[in-house]
């Protein structure tokens, strides 16, 4: 009976030996995989100019229904993308979204990307709607939107997609 | 009648009537050939080459003039060379058609890629986006690569505003010319064009000021890229995003078929409102058009009284008290109302036995109740338009009373300034009495007469003297012939209303005038009452006002100047506490002591022979003539009294 109970604490004593697989949550974070689907983030241009064109492009790949998009126009006086477009709101609803990453595929200018931010939580219901205050980056330069920009320096529709695989 | 002709398209056989073009015989056994410049209504160009097939004709010997046939018996077939534009051949007897064989698919495919050639596809932001020609055939025939150099694209101008209405994208555009062919061809206004040559050619507007036209915003229906968009729309929902909604539209007596497109607008603080309107189609109505003025229809009322100042329970309470304890209640509308409206009015009125009227500034209701349909008139037809500019009264009656001409009809033209129907008319005077005149030798030869007046009783007298197949009189409002038809008395000025309590219903501008003269008024308006509440103040009289639901919120008929009746659908929720108008009036007819139909079904069971599903029913046969975004009528088509 003894050697049975030895046999079963050698167990128990390797295992505390053992470096553990849990961590202390949420003091402790785990590094998540590069693929990783957290919550939205809204890209900028390095200028500083939002990548998105307002195209809702995601709402309709959305299969949860859980993006609205309400386009505006860009002047150059108030410009906030490169082309005539941008998003003058840009909601997701994170209770109804399924981080399935659909958006990402369908955005045609890579504005919208799942990132690795998990711990996402709300108090009310209200605030699971993310608006774009709350997903677009802010850039190290500190270039934010709206611009003033010179007249003639976009004058394209979409942005110049230099290097497609960017995107 | 003309001959039917058979021929094989795809191995099935078909036989439409002679003169039919390829892509239209095709259409009506279901298969679709591509086409981007061809247009059911226009004439044919073979300008974008995009509907090459190929042809077989039955081979003829030339001495004897038989069939050749084959040692099987079967007939000889000629195919040509090389692949044919399908939009530029009519049909002829044993033709036969192959529009999926290999060689045409690849013709189709590869005239595909020249389309693409410099299109800039910016899709994503394009207005046309998701309910674009180019985009379906290209998801149809187009390659998953392109042959051609991206960097040479052709770049122009972004926005070119061609007028305040419609804007121009010359990179998008690939050069179909339907909306020139449009302009000259079914409006008769040639004021778009080409300019330059090759690659360099674009769309231009030859008139000061640009694209003057009552008819631009069809261009952009039927524009097969987002070449021309409207300033209106700019960017202002995908289409898929949107509800359809079928609707009449209110802006003149022509009652042209429209859908109302709405969405949730964050800009209006989350509510749906009306995006755009787009034509619906009507053969015997619009066709497949609608004229500027009812497609930038502004639909947002801001300053709109959502509920009674005093609340619904003690409005309702005041109206009827007030309308109970006068000696005699007057009841006055306006044509703006929905025919179960009226209805409702008018049986209260009669109820306690008040005068009904109807507020309109031409006269002669009673007249074109008899005979009201003015319909296709073609040759051996005499038209006479008295009095009214239709091209501002009436645009669409202007288009039909122009293709009238164009098949042969007489058009006499008697108005005391120039319009631009003048053009068209082969008689043009600045008196009434000699167009009368004009019109009555004119209608001695000919078959089917029809008279659009807009005037006053004398002038409706004596056009109804020259005894016309159809008198239609160009009223101001939408319904106003759904007034004459249920029994309103007409009336052109208010002073009858003096010291008197009166029931007003419909436009601002009515209850405002009403407001100058009467002791107490009982208003009902969909519209801004803000000018009416003010003069109230000022004139020291006493109304209640009772705010019901408009065209865009609520479920109702309209009785257009040719007495056609047609159904009209809710799009939007119902602004704030209003409520239809004739709940409004049957609920004042309640505290009255009257009881009255609540469902616009009920009530208009009432007063017509008729039900809402008579008024739904549809003939989907003319589907085939739409080319462009122009919508299918599945809603019903309406009736014709």
């Amino acid at each position: 009976m003894l050697v049975e109970l030895l046999r079963g604490l050698k167990t128990t004593f390797k295992m505390m030996l053992d470096k553990p697989v849990t961590i202390q949550y949420p003091e402790q974070k785990r590094e998540v995989r590069p693929r990783y689907r957290g919550k939205h983030e809204l890209k900028r241009y390095d200028n500083g100019l939002e990548k998105c064109i307002g195209c809702a492009l995601c709402a309709a790949a959305c299969p949860a229904d859980a993006i609205f998009v309400e386009a505006g126009e860009n002047t150059d006086e108030v410009r906030f993308s490169p082309g005539d477009r941008y998003a003058s709101t840009y909601e997701i609803n994170l209770l109804r979204c399924i981080y399935c990453g659909y958006c990402e595929d369908a955005c045609p200018t890579g504005a919208i990307e799942l990132e690795h931010e998990y711990d996402i939580n709300f108090s009310s219901r209200l605030d699971a709607i993310a608006d774009k205050d709350k997903m677009l980056v802010s850039l190290a330069n500190d270039l934010s939107t709206p611009q003033e920009t010179k007249p003639g320096t976009f004058t394209r529709s979409i942005p110049d997609m230099e290097n497609p695989a960017d995107y | 009648m003309t001959k039917d002709i058979t021929l094989t398209i795809d191995g099935k056989e078909v036989s439409v009537p002679a003169g039919t073009l390829i892509p239209d015989a095709a259409k009506k056994i279901g298969i679709d050939i591509p086409v981007f410049c061809y247009h059911p209504k226009m004439e044919p160009v073979g300008m974008c080459r995009q509907c090459l097939v190929e042809i077989g004709r039955p081979a003829f010997d030339r001495t004897t003039g038989e069939a050749v046939l084959e040692e099987d018996g079967s007939p000889k077939i000629n195919w040509g060379w090389k692949l044919e534009t399908s939009c530029t051949n009519p049909v002829s007897e044993g033709m036969v058609v192959n529009t999926k064989s290999e060689k045409a698919v690849k013709g189709q495919n590869e005239m595909l890629e020249f389309q693409l050639l410099s299109h800039p596809l910016d899709c994503p932001v394009c207005d046309k986006g998701g309910e674009c020609l180019l985009q379906d055939l290209t998801l149809a025939h187009g390659g998953t690569e392109s042959r051609f150099n991206f960097d040479e694209k052709r770049h122009a101008e972004k926005k070119v505003a061609l007028s305040d209405l419609i804007w121009l994208d010359r990179e998008r555009c690939i050069q179909c010319g339907r909306c020139v062919r449009f302009q000259s061809e079914i409006v008769g206004e040639a004021v778009l064009g080409f300019e330059a040559r090759g690659s360099h050619t674009q769309i231009m507007t030859t008139s000061e000021p640009g694209f003057d036209s009552a008819f631009s915003g069809n261009t952009t229906d039927i524009c097969p890229v987002g070449a021309l968009t409207t300033a209106q729309f700019r960017f202002g929902a995908r289409p898929w995003e949107m509800e359809a909604t079928a609707s009449v539209c209110t802006e003149c007596p022509v009652g042209c078929n429209t859908v109302l497109n709405t969405r949730r607008d964050v800009k209006t603080g989350g509510k749906v409102v009306v995006k755009r309107v787009m034509p619906r189609q009507n053969e015997s109505v619009n066709e497949t058009w609608i004229c500027d003025k009812g497609r930038f229809t502004d639909f947002s009322a801001d300053s709109r009284l959502t509920a009674p100042s005093i609340g619904w329970t003690d409005a309702i309470a005041s109206a009827a008290q007030n309308l109970s304890a006068a000696d005699e209640p007057i009841f006055v509308v306006d044509g703006s109302l929905p025919n179960e409206d009226l209805f409702n009015i008018k049986s209260l009125a009669d109820e306690v036995g008040a005068k009904a009227y109807c507020y309109s500034e031409v006269g002669g209701g009673e007249l074109t109740t008899k005979s009201g349909t003015y319909g296709k008139s073609g040759a051996g037809d005499a038209i006479l338009v008295i009095g009214s500019d239709l091209y501002v009264d009436a645009p669409i009656f202007w288009l039909r009373a122009k293709q009238a001409v164009d098949r042969g009809a007489t058009l006499i033209v008697a108005t005391e300034e120039e319009t631009r129907l003048d053009n068209f008319a082969s008689t043009v005077v600045r008196d009434f009495a000699q167009g009368l005149e004009a019109a009555k030798e004119a209608f001695s030869k000919a078959e089917n007469t029809v008279i659009l007046y807009k005037g006053d009783d004398a002038l409706a007298q004596s056009c109804a003297d020259l005894n016309p197949t159809s008198l239609v009189g160009v009223w101001n409002d939408a319904n106003t012939q759904g007034a004459w038809e249920m029994g309103y008395e007409a009336i052109s000025d208010l002073d009858v209303l003096k010291g008197k309590t009166v029931y007003v219903a419909g436009k601002s501008a009515l209850v405002a005038s009403a407001l100058e003269v009467a002791k107490f008024v009982v208003a009902q308006t969909a519209e801004d009452v803000q000018i009416a509440v003010s003069i109230t103040e000022a004139s020291g009289s006493k109304c209640v006002t009772l705010p019901s639901r408009n065209i865009s919120e609520s479920l109702g008929t309209f009785t257009s100047a040719e007495r056609r009746v047609q159904l009209f659908h809710p799009a939007v929720p119902a602004e704030g506490d209003t409520l239809p108008g004739f709940v409004i009036t049957a609920q004042v007819a309640e505290k009255m002591g009257v009881t009255l139909d609540i469902e616009a079904e009920d009530i208009f069971a009432n007063f017509f022979d008729l039900s809402y599903a008579d008024l739904s029913k549809t003939n989907p046969e003319e589907k085939l003539l739409i080319g462009g975004n122009c919508y299918e009528n599945t809603q019903g088509v309406g009736v014709q009294l």
